[in-house]
């Protein structure tokens, strides 16, 4: 394959594992935001390194892909960041583990 | 190989080691933007420009403040705890193994022909009229989602009335 291609797809792998990481470990809310932005950046990496160097660069499907994937990452980053705010309103904490009031 | 590639992806991969290990909120945040920066420079070097200063203009200039607005707003950053980071090493281990898994798959793979000799490239002329004809649709379903994402995201956000 060709390098600039295994480089990008590697990177974005990287990227994936440390998001995941971070949502299965990280304590904080926002910390699992972050790895949740990371593993987005993740796939729209590999969107476009195939777009670029994969069999068929005239094709845009790639480049578009990836613009409405990050119209609905911001989405999502602001409606989670203002759910974390109504959670530390309520709970005076943003640590996932600490938020069990539903617990049975 | 791409020399510049390589150098930008470190960059990339450090913001990102960074932003998932450090242990203050802020300087995750700050990593979390160095990592963006760096996946625009990839995105420019692949001669995606639009997509690298669109990148540049939502993630960095918008996502990563409204993290640290958050951060703020919750006070976050104040708080370092000298706990462990987790809650056993489940996490970091399917963390692994994906990685393990995954990047042994790209590294074995064969399949992809390579790439042709022809420049590619997306000038923001072709985006537009992709857009405007056979993508309209889902730019008027994005469109929405944005507007429904900003009212939700204000009423949510919005102090709570004192209900007599």
């Amino acid at each position: 394959m060709n390098p600039s291609l295994v480089v990008c797809l590697l990177l974005g792998v990287f990227l994936f594992a440390l998001g995941l990481g971070a949502v299965l470990t990280r304590r904080e809310a926002i910390a699992v935001l972050i790895g949740i932005e990371l593993m987005l950046n993740a796939a729209n990496l590999n969107f476009i390194a195939f777009w670029r160097l994969g069999p068929d660069p005239a094709a845009l499907s790639g480049v578009l892909f990836v613009m409405f994937a990050i119209a609905v990452a911001a989405a999502e980053a602001a409606v989670g960041l203002a759910l974390v705010i109504v959670v530390y309103r309520r709970c005076r904490t943003t640590e996932v583990d600490e938020v069990n009031e539903l617990r049975g | 190989m791409d020399a510049m590639l390589v150098i930008l992806a470190g960059v990339t991969a450090l913001g990102a080691a960074g932003a998932v290990l450090l242990r203050n909120l802020v300087h995750c945040a700050l990593s979390l933007v160095a990592a963006f920066l760096g996946i625009a420079g990839i995105y420019l070097r692949l001669s995606a420009e639009f997509v690298g200063l669109s990148q540049v203009l939502v993630n960095v200039g918008g996502v990563a403040v409204l993290i640290v607005f958050a951060i703020l707003l919750t006070r976050g950053g104040e708080r370092v705890k000298a706990r462990p980071l987790g809650p056993g090493w489940t996490g970091p281990l399917m963390a692994g193994a994906v990685l393990g898994v995954l990047g042994a798959c790209v590294l074995a793979s064969r399949g992809l022909a390579p790439s042709p000799a022809a420049e590619a490239s997306a000038p923001m002329r072709e985006i537009g009229q992709e857009l405007m004809t056979r993508y309209v649709l889902p730019l008027e379903v994005v469109g929405l989602l944005l507007t429904a994402a900003l009212i939700g995201a204000a009423l949510l956000a919005m102090p709570e009335r004192e209900d007599p």
